[in-house]
């Protein structure tokens, strides 16, 4: 209606110079009128100026009065016209405002004579007040004065007073389009959306959440580097085996078997099972010998073997125990050279920290074939790490007891500004590899590294327990881009 | 990998040159030797004490700690670093060790009583004459001897030294083992006489040499070490005596090293003497001991003889990939204190090896040749392979089948997700009542691996389900908005007797729901989805897979039911039973599934 009214009434006329006398003239709510301006502003079909005055209301006590009459007048026509009236009387007839009030006010007038006995003084009497009242209810103006006594007497208050004048704006019409929210699908049948105009999307405001499945961000990295192997040609080594002996976990690489990392402090030996029950006996007999008195050009360690110390179970600390039993089986038929992977879990007995757990994934790669080199296994790493977006290498000494040569591999971190260690590798030892059979000219490089460590570096996690377990925060699994390693 | 730290001034002074930290650093890496730690010797004091980091004085001496390879013996104190680094820069020649040709009748004696064969049956010794200390090689004399007792003496088991002022004794000697009552004397740093019993006892309270206690505790005897007057030397491998202890101002050292393994104690012995023979009066001379067994048959320690090994040239440039001169290759070997000349015979060149005995790391000929890539340089090498790219399989087409278990689960993740819910990846390990009384499950001893040696009991057992784990992660997810949707692909440990090592793993699936209501229908459809994508459909072809009304404690009654798939139960799946919930600190209901995804291979 009062849109209507103000689009049609501006088609005519240049202005609407009062909202206020707007409203009135037209029979319109003013506050329906000043919203209807407010929206029609928004969007610009018209122009909208503030304007305000201050008037005046009349107050809850003014109110009273205005219908009732002043408390003097109430007084005044309390008193009977001839005689008197005792006070306490008076007193009962009124409220106790009014009355206290009135008696002020009446007797100040010289309306009443203000004794034990209360009479009037004048015959007649004119409520001025409750008069004012009811024009200032009415709107109408009256004399400062006037204003001053009554907001003394705190009858009438000011009112700041909203309204508008209001031209054509830039987007003027006579009829204001409609503006639907979203395409339906009735729009569709009847060809409406033809006729609609789209509210326009705010871009500022976040979209609705997608609900869906997430993966695992450890394992999106890990899947990242099984393709990165599988393109580099690598088959993957089944290690669904958690539970190894100590045989080919440790003595198969010849790890002497009093080597610190075969303590109780690092190594989770099990109770159940105990021990192993099957080994490839010829096969650990070359074992036995070449620890305790060498072969094979080598010295040995020279000391006790113990079957009992290799049959014992433990869980993998480290995927290299099926290393060495894929190599120990590529080593029973006739040699093909083989580019082996794994990616998954071992155990270590080590206290737990924010870098350290009980159990992580290890990536390991090997490179089994005739005179490999160095120079080979150099290449090797430069391949695969450059893949993981680490071009620049280094590489430094190291030890490994079934490594010779080993090399830690350096990367620079650009944002560390440093070098920072990426992973072990180095060329099988003639003591691992000849006792399995293998032929003498065969050589075996290999390297490994954790899945953990680049996945909280490429994540920008700090804290390994918010990767992997139960603590981890779901929200988080949730929020974790792709992994772009190898893309 | 063990820790060396030395004052870094003195290094310096002994490479005869200063160096900058990243100069050092850089030396370091080429050797294959890492600067761990710049620190002060009061600043460890005060992280020891966890006080706080105080400014560092000026005068305070820097200390290094250097990481060294776990073989390399020869590396763990000063001496020995600097010595190889000093050898590796080419200023210094390789030093020939020898010992003293003294008659065997001059010779000090040690007799080896039988008895000693229950409890430590072997000793060697030696003689460092004319030594000359100063207060810091004093201070690495002592260190050299905690460090290997830490290292290759594996905390005294296996080797254990003692070193005494052999002015203080009187020839020969004697290594005994005796019943601990009759042993009496008075132990290093302490004034009282002490019987031995008693000072086992006495030690328990020691925060240092409680932990070697137990090496001889339980035995009838101790072995212990007489000298003529019957003074005691030491009592293996727990305290010396404070009779022979030695000082600044000792000038001949009798070295003793009691053992459980002969090898190692010679490595030891010659590990000790080889480093402080540079402070005697006849450098890199030792005086020999022999040791004398009651069987009559006698040894003669230390046993400084070089090992040789001959290596074909063709092997160390073949296993390099770089090709390098006969005279290069002496020349890189001579910088890793190895001896080596080159000798031909027909076209085939070899190179002759002298492994002094301070190598006792080199083993084989692959040893020699990662010592000859070292000298060269590993980083020197990259810039030829890189060159000549690398040659593997050398152009053979590969044809790789994929692992099936890893492709399929790879498949079965994308699925799940697929259908919405989200990975969770949950530790192998966990406690026995985790993994059963957890989920209202009985341990019958049939099923679950058990670890001998956990650290916490976090880490009791391999799980044999994937529940408790999910059930962990709602647990402690519990403010994450419903409803919960997760699963886990990953492997369970059970005990299987057909198994060479007696356990086998089992690939698992399981998921969960959790929200204002357990949601039953939703793990049903998702197992019927993936039943679905593996190609099996319900109900119509009941010969391959149906759910069966079950009776699992970890589930509701009623609400519950087995997968079965070729007539086995390969799965369980219903609402989580309450007092399960309760045990997880669970408040809201949750529906659950697991699957053996194994068997549909």
């Amino acid at each position: 209606m009062a849109e209507e009214a103000i689009l049609g009434y501006l088609a005519k006329n240049e202005e609407i110079a009062d909202s206020g006398e707007f409203a009135a003239k037209h029979g319109l709510d003013h506050d329906d009128v000043v919203n209807v301006i407010k929206s029609l502003h928004g969007f610009q079909y018209v122009d909208a100026q503030d304007i305000k005055r201050e008037t005046w209301v009349l107050t809850d006590e003014g109110n009273m009065y205005a219908a009732a009459g002043s408390p003097e007048g109430q007084l005044f026509f309390a008193v009977p016209a001839e005689g008197g009236i005792p006070r306490e009387e008076l007193q009962k007839k009124l409220s106790p405002l009014v009355f206290k009030i009135g008696c002020a006010q009446a007797a100040k007038n010289k309306w009443v004579d203000m004794g034990k006995q209360v009479s009037r003084k004048v015959k007649h009497v004119e409520d001025r007040v409750k008069d004012l009242l009811l024009q200032i209810k009415d709107g109408q103006v009256i004399d400062q004065d006037d204003i001053k006594a009554l907001k003394g007497r705190k009858l009438i208050a000011p009112q700041t007073w909203n309204g508008y004048s209001v031209k054509k704006g830039p987007s003027y019409a006579p009829q204001r389009k409609k503006f639907v929210a979203d395409l339906t699908r009735e729009m569709l049948q009847s060809g409406d959306w033809k006729n609609l105009e789209f509210k326009e999307y705010n871009f500022n405001a976040k979209g609705q959440p997608i609900e869906g499945g997430h993966l695992h961000p450890l394992n999106k990295v890990r899947h990242q580097l099984r393709m990165i192997f599988l393109q580099m040609g690598f088959e993957e080594m089944p290690t669904d085996r958690f539970v190894e002996s100590s045989f080919w976990n440790f003595d198969a690489l010849f790890q002497p078997q009093q080597h610190p990392a075969r303590d109780a402090h690092d190594t989770f030996y099990l109770k159940a099972p105990s021990t192993t029950k099957e080994l490839p006996e010829d096969y650990v007999e070359r074992v036995k010998r070449v620890h305790e008195s060498g072969g094979y050009g080598s010295r040995g360690y020279d000391y006790n073997w113990s079957r009992d110390e290799a049959n014992k179970n433990l869980l993998r600390t480290h995927t290299t125990a099926v290393s060495s039993r894929m190599l120990y089986m590529l080593a029973q038929k006739p040699f093909t050279p083989k580019r082996y992977f794994s990616i998954d879990r071992v155990f270590r007995n080590e206290a737990v920290d924010r870098t350290h757990l009980a159990e992580f994934h290890q990536i390991e790669g090997l490179i089994c074939d005739r005179g490999l080199t160095l120079g080979d296994l150099i290449g090797v790493l430069h391949d695969f790490f450059s893949r993981l977006g680490m071009a620049k290498l280094r590489f430094k000494p190291a030890y490994n007891p079934y490594t010779e040569p080993s090399m830690e591999i350096f990367s620079y971190h650009e944002g560390f500004g440093k070098w920072v260690e990426v992973g072990n590798s180095g060329m099988f030892r003639p003591e691992m590899l000849l006792p399995m059979g293998l032929p003498e000219d065969v050589r075996v490089i290999a390297w490994g590294l954790s899945l953990e460590r680049p996945t909280m570096i490429l994540y920008g996690i700090n804290n390994i327990r918010d990767l992997f377990g139960h603590k981890v925060d779901l929200g988080l699994i949730k929020i974790n881009p792709i992994c772009g390693l190898g893309v | 990998m063990p820790t060396v730290s030395v004052g870094r001034d003195r290094l310096f002074a002994a490479l005869g040159k200063t160096y900058t930290q990243e100069e050092f650093e850089d030396l370091c890496f080429r050797f294959g030797i890492e600067l761990d730690d710049v620190t002060t010797e009061k600043a460890i004091i005060r992280k020891e004490k966890h006080l706080e980091e105080e400014e560092a004085d000026e005068d305070e001496e820097v200390i290094y700690k250097i990481e060294v390879p776990a073989n390399r013996y020869d590396l763990l104190c000063l001496e020995g670093i600097a010595q190889a680094l000093r050898v590796f820069n080419g200023k210094q020649e390789i030093p020939t060790y020898k010992v003293a040709n003294i008659s065997r009748e001059s010779m000090i004696k040690m007799h080896v009583k039988p008895e000693t064969s229950s409890i430590r049956p072997y000793v060697v010794c030696a003689v460092l004459r004319g030594i000359t200390f100063d207060e810091g090689s004093y201070n690495s004399f002592i260190d050299l001897q905690d460090k290997l007792h830490q290292n290759i003496c594996r905390r005294r088991t296996l080797v254990a030294i003692g070193t005494h002022d052999l002015d203080t004794l009187h020839r020969p000697f004697t290594y005994e083992a005796l019943p601990p009552s009759n042993i009496n004397f008075v132990p290093l740093k302490q004034v009282k006489n002490f019987r031995a019993d008693e000072l086992m006892e006495f030690y328990k309270s020691d925060l240092k040499l409680k932990k070697f206690l137990h090496i001889i505790e339980n035995s009838p005897v101790y072995p212990v070490i007489y000298d003529h007057n019957r003074t005691v030397l030491s009592l293996p491998p727990i305290i010396n005596s404070a009779h022979s202890a030695i000082t600044l101002k000792t000038k001949n050292v009798f070295i003793e090293c009691t053992a459980t393994d002969l090898t190692k104690a010679k490595i030891v012995l010659n590990t000790v003497v080889t480093t402080f023979s540079e402070y005697c009066e006849r450098k890199f001379e030792i005086e020999p001991v022999e040791v004398i067994y009651s069987d009559g048959k006698s040894y003669t320690y230390p046993e400084l003889s070089v090992y040789n090994m001959g290596v074909s040239l063709s092997y160390i440039t073949g296993a390099i990939g770089v090709p390098l001169e006969a005279e290069k290759v002496t020349s890189l070997l001579n910088r890793m204190q190895l001896h080596a000349e080159q000798s031909v015979s027909g076209d085939r060149s070899t190179i002759n090896v002298s492994v002094p005995p301070t190598r006792s790391d080199v083993l084989h000929p692959c040893d020699v040749m990662e010592d000859v890539a070292i000298a060269y340089g590993y980083n020197n090498i990259k810039d030829i392979a890189v060159a000549k790219g690398y040659n593997i399989s050398k152009g053979r087409a590969v044809s790789l089948k994929p692992l099936r278990l890893e492709e399929f689960s790879h498949l079965i993740r994308l699925e799940m997700a697929m259908c919405g819910f989200t990975e969770v990846l949950s530790f192998i390990l966990c406690s026995l009542g985790d993994n059963f009384a957890m989920i209202n499950h009985e341990d019958d001893g049939s099923t679950a691996v058990i670890i001998e040696n956990p650290r916490s009991s976090e880490n009791e057992t391999a799980r044999t389900n994937l529940m408790s784990g999910i059930l962990k992660t709602v647990g402690q997810n519990k403010a994450h908005p419903k409803p919960i949707k997760i699963f886990e692909v990953g492997d369970v440990v059970l005990l299987d007797e057909t198994k060479d090592v007696g356990a086998t793993n089992r690939r698992q699936l399981a998921a969960l729901y959790c929200g204002a209501t357990a949601g039953y229908e939703i793990i049903h459809g998702l197992v019927e989805r993936i039943m679905q994508v593996i190609g099996l459909v319900p109900p119509d072809d009941i010969t391959t897979y149906y759910l069966k009304p079950s009776n699992e404690p970890e589930f509701l009654r009623g609400t519950q039911a087995s997968i079965v798939y070729k007539g086995k139960q390969v799965g369980t799946s219903g609402i989580v039973h309450p007092e399960v919930l309760s045990k997880f600190d669970i408040p809201d209901p949750c529906s659950y599934f697991e699957l053996n995804i194994q068997c549909f291979l």
